[in-house]
Formats: structure tokens, sequence, C-alpha cells
């Protein structure tokens, strides 16, 4: 028996394509099975091993199925049968099915118990494939994002309004939000984000001295060094990377843990009791992160000046009281004021974005991932685009 | 059915997702007081029907009444009023996690009532007494077992006193004895507070023991196929799958796909 199987195995394609001609002569064979059709019933042996470790044995029912067109009835003898797996299973589908197809009656009698109880367990019929219900007009997607487009527009207005209603009542002391979850959002946006925006802008600070130092060196302009520090920190540089920084810190945070929430029906469990989304999830969140955005925009500025400060002094041979001096001329308040609404501006966009794509989010642990990386790419994209209409109008207004 | 006996009155109902029916031409009332089972096999829009029923999906057809009033034609304001008269146990227990067991059910007191922090303290250590939570009061969801996490979920649910309760797969992925406890806990919640009971559920074991009347969906038509409680439809239901399903049966083969 092994003999055959082997033979088979071993049986190259041209003549295994030619051993179809024997079907004329009532016998068919292939690997693992023989038939022999007497009158219009074929009884298949099965034979030897049918396992799906053995890959190179093509165990199609096709050649047994041309055997078939003219039958009236298979049946089975599974005596020599060896050890089986689903290889055969799908065999003897495949046969079931096109018989089916044929009228052919199929006679599972002779099969092992075993191999027809689990032969019962699969489809009589072939299962469709999937058809595709993707209707791919180019006019219909177009529209169909144009839609949506517009209706997260709409959405996010909303929400700005809502929060901007909603953070009156908190001035009047009319609100559902507790004080402990602003406490908690401070905390994360605050004092956990120390770390992280004194090492980017102490580094963004002395890169600003280096570079500066190479050009401004050429003419003797040394001092101007503590001139293009301050303003160049005050005015762009601070409010922009730690709003970069925030973004991806805190941004991605709100993103995700709403997200989460929404897997969990956390949020289903809000809304079932009526307790405002806004109340208890967003507002703390965007309040925290427009009160903290400018704290943390005059700590980062300070040292940021700090960073050009000790490479202007240590490694530029300029003096102390002279780039102190110099620094305190160039600034002015309006460069404050200027970096103040910026960061303010930047800390509603990160916390809006953060809270609104957590809470598009579907409800899978892939969608947290998802949500997470576009609240970033959002805050980032968003805080820079600010930041240039932001230049834009100051130039306009010689700010 | 008495009409005017009934809590909940569901006419017409169509629930789904976008063009997706999950369920529709739904009919059913529950009667105030009674524990209704929502039956079915898995995926076939237990908790979907649940979710338009407490006001998380808006149904694509048809009319859910409390009382007399209509849930989905309400203005947002008073839907949220009537929204909070329930109280819903999710599946998954749905605790929110930055808070400890006892803040999850303190939480809609502090927001809805004027009650002083000394009172909600009692009453939310009340709740937790209810549902036999005596240990792990004051830890975070996360470190809580599942029991003990259906358990508080419970316990918010009932932070409001409800007149009425969903609770969906109550007892899904709990060993029977919490299970059974849970079940004796929900007919004593029932008998005691006079709750009204909507329950989602699998568990033959509880919808036998505890329900006094039910629902059967089917996934294949879309829609009920039965209407009656747990234990009639196990003595006689005509529909070969119910049978096949409340005497935990292998069904019929010309159903043999329902309910998958």
């Amino acid at each position: 028996m092994s003999e055959a199987r082997s033979d088979h195995a071993t049986l190259p394609a041209s003549r295994a394509n030619t051993e179809t001609a024997d079907v004329t002569n009532g016998e068919a064979s292939g690997p693992g099975w023989t038939s022999h059709t007497r009158g219009v019933i074929a009884v298949v042996k099965l034979e030897g091993d049918w396992l799906v470790s053995e890959t190179y044995i093509d165990r199609s029912a096709a050649r047994l199925l041309q055997h078939c067109a003219s039958l009236r009835g298979i049946g089975f003898d599974a005596d020599r049968l060896g050890h089986w797996d689903s290889t055969l299973l799908v065999f003897l589908s495949q046969l079931r099915q096109a018989s089916m197809h044929a009228k052919i009656d199929f006679d599972e009698t002779g099969l092992p118990t075993t191999t027809r109880r689990l032969l019962d367990l699969l489809p009589v019929r072939q299962v469709p494939a999937a058809t595709s219900i993707r209707n791919s007009a180019l006019a219909q997607d177009v529209g169909v994002r144009a839609i949506g487009m517009w209706a997260e527009l709409v959405a996010v207005t909303t929400l700005v309004g809502e929060i901007t209603l909603a953070a009156a009542c908190v001035l009047r002391g009319r609100s559902h939000m507790r004080r402990i979850d602003l406490l908690t959002c401070v905390q994360e946006a605050g004092l956990e984000a120390l770390p992280i925006v004194t090492i980017v802008n102490v580094l963004v600070g002395a890169i600003l001295a280096f570079v500066g130092a190479i050009e401004l060196r050429r003419f003797g302009a040394d001092i101007y060094i503590a001139n293009l520090v301050a303003i160049a920190v005050l005015r762009e540089m601070a409010a922009l990377m730690t709003a970069i920084v925030m973004s991806g810190r805190t941004g991605g945070a709100y993103a995700a843990q709403i997200a989460t929430m929404q897997g969990s029906e956390e949020i289903d469990a809000l809304r079932s009791f009526g307790i405002p989304l806004l109340d208890y999830l967003i507002l703390p969140r965007v309040l925290a992160l427009i009160s903290m955005m400018p704290i943390l925009y005059i700590y980062g500025s300070a040292i940021g000046i700090l960073g050009g400060f000790a490479v202007a002094v240590a490694m530029l041979n300029i003096s102390a009281t002279i780039f102190i001096s110099q620094a305190a001329g160039a600034v002015t308040v309006s460069e404050v004021f200027f970096g103040l609404t910026k960061s303010i501006a930047f800390g509603a966009l990160i916390a809006i974005a953060g809270c609104r794509v957590g809470l598009r989010a579907g409800r899978s642990a892939a969608d947290v991932g998802r949500a997470a990386t576009a609240s970033v790419v959002l805050g980032i994209v968003g805080v820079i685009t600010l930041d240039a209409i932001f230049a834009v109008c100051a130039n306009a207004l010689n700010f | 059915m008495n009409e005017t006996a009934a809590k909940l009155q569901v006419r017409q109902l169509s629930v789904g997702y976008g063009d997706k029916v999950v369920q529709h031409d739904l009919s059913f009332n529950v009667a105030a007081g009674s524990i209704f089972a929502i039956m079915g096999g898995s995926g076939c829009g237990k908790s979907t029907l649940m979710q338009a029923l407490i006001g998380l999906l808006r149904p694509s057809a048809g009319s859910v009444c409390f009382g007399t009033e209509d849930y989905w034609s309400a203005t947002e304001a008073r839907r949220t009023e009537i929204g909070r008269r329930f109280g819903v146990l999710f599946q998954s227990g749905a605790l929110w996690s930055s808070m400890t067991a006892a803040q999850n059910v303190a939480l809609p007191l502090e927001m809805f009532t004027k009650l002083d922090p000394a009172t909600i303290d009692a009453l939310v250590q009340l709740k937790l007494s209810l549902v036999g939570l005596d240990v792990g009061r004051d830890s975070m969801p996360a470190s809580l077992s599942g029991g003990m996490v259906k358990r508080v979920g419970l316990a918010r649910a009932l932070s409001l006193e409800p007149d009425m309760l969903f609770l969906d797969e109550p007892s899904a992925g709990l060993d029977p004895i919490s299970a059974k406890r849970l079940d004796d806990l929900i007919l004593d919640l029932c008998h005691g507070f006079g709750v009204t009971v909507v329950l989602v559920s699998h568990d033959l074991e509880s919808l036998l023991n505890i329900c006094d009347d039910g629902i059967f969906l089917d996934g294949n038509t879309n829609t009920a196929i039965a209407h009656g409680a747990p234990q009639a439809l196990r003595a006689h239901c005509d529909n070969p799958f119910v049978h096949a399903f409340m005497n935990r049966e292998q069904p019929a083969t010309e159903t043999a796909d329902h309910g998958s």
C-alpha cells in the first residue's frame, strides 16, 4: 500500500495525466484511491495514508470526477485506508459536491463512521465566494468623503462652541465637571510634562546660539546672539516646540484614553446615565491643557534662553552680564504676549483634536493605536499650520 | 398582557447599523415588576436591541415607549431625563477605569443629586453591600475579578434608584456559583424594589430560573421567532430551533445554521 502511494508520488506530471486514459476501461486511480466501475456504480477504494503533510501529492478529486460523468452512484471501500486528516475530507467533500451537481447518488456507507460525522459538518453545497459589494464609482466616493468632511467640520465647530459655553459655566461655578478630574489632567499636562519640555527647550536655545554664532562671528557681531536667542525663543520656538512636545505626549494620550474607554463600554455607561461627555471627559482635558500651555511656554522660554546663555558664555566667550543686558534690551512685552496667545491657541487645538479623535475611534485595540497616531499627526500639523497663520497675521499687523 | 400595566412597549422596532438591518419588526411589552429576557443565539442582535432600548442607538423604525411616552420622539433633554430612570449593566461591566469601585457607584449620585458627601458615601456602601461586595471597595477596576466588576457594575446601575434595570449578559464569564448568586440578587432586587428588569442572556440556567417573559430573536430571519417565558418556551415551542436552544439540543438539520 505504501509502495503504491510512493509510486504515485513520484510520477512525473505527464504520466499522471495519461492515467486518466484508464477511465474508459471502467477503472481509474489516483494517489490513495482506485475506482472500479460496475455497471453505473463506481466503488472508490481508499488506500494508505491521507495526510496534509504530504504536500507533494495532488489529492484533487478532479480526475475521479471526470471518470464519474456517466455514473449513477458512487460508493466507497475504506478497508485499506490508513491514517487520514482534513485532506481526505476535502477530497470527499469535493466529490460530494460534484455528485450533487451531477445528480449522482453519493453513498457514504463505506466510509469510516468518524469520517462521515466530520463530513456531515461540511456544507453540502459549495459556499458561494463573498461577492464584493464595494461600488467604486469615483464620483460617489468623492461625494461620500465630502459629506463626511462637512459633517466633521460641523461636529468640530459644534464641539468648540459647546466647550466655550461649558467653560463659561465652569467660571460661573455651575458645571458638572469634577474638580478631581481637572486636577489630575493638570498634573498630567503640567508637572509631568516638565522634564521633556525642559530638555527640548534647553537644546533648542543652545542650537540657536550655535547657529547664530557661526554667521554673526563673521561680522564681529557675536553679542547679537543674545538678541537672536531671546527673540526667537520667546516669539517662536518656545511656544512651537512645547506645543509639538505636548501634542505627542498629551494629545496622543487623550486620544488613546478616550478610545480605550470607547472599547470598554465606559463611554456607553456615561451616556446611559446621561452624564455629559463634555463635562466629564472633554472639559477637564481642554481646560487643563489651555491653562498649562502658557505656563509651560513661560517656563520653556526661560529655560530656552538659559540654554542659549550657557552656550554663549561657556563656549563663545560672551560675558554673562553683557548677554543678559543685551537680551533684556531686545525683548519687548509684545513678544511675550504674542507667544502666550499662541501657546493658548495651541493648547486648545491639541486638546480638542485629541478628544475628538478619541471619541470618533472604533472599539478595537487597533483603533486605540490609530486614534493615538491620528491625534499626534493632526496636533503637530495643526500647530504648525496655526503658527504659520499667526506669523502671517503678525506680519500684516506689523506686530 | 394588559397594555396599561406594561412598563415598556416596543412596537415594530427595527435596529441596525447604516444599511445593515440587525433586527426588524419587533413588538413586545414588558410588564411592570417582571423580569424580561431577550434571548437568541450569539450575534443575532440582542445587544443591539438593548442599545436601542437604552438610548444608545437610534432605531431605524418603530417606537420604544416607557409608560406612555415615546422615547425616541422625545427631545434630547427629555430622553436624558427618562434615561436616568434606567440602570444599565454592560456586558463587560464598563466600570470607569480611572475611579475606584466606590467612586464608580458614587459618580452618578454626585452628578445628579444634591446629597451631601456623607449621605452619598452611606448610599454607596449600602449598594455595594447589596451586591455582596465586601472587599475591594477602594480598588481600581483593573484589580477586581470579573465577578466583582459585574457586581460593582450592578451596584452602579442601582445608584440612582432606577425603575428599570437593563442587564447585558449579567452572568457571562462567571463561575456557576457566582452566576447563581447574581441571579438570586436580580430576583431579590426585582421583588424587593419592584424594579422591572430586561436582561440579555444565553445562559439557559438563569433564563429558566428567573425570567417571567421573553422574546427570542433569530439571526437568520432577523426578527423575533418566539415570545413567552423561557420555561414555557422550553416546554412547548413549535419552532424547532427555539425548542432545541431551550433544551440544549442539536437543532434539526434544516435550522442547523441558525444563530451562527
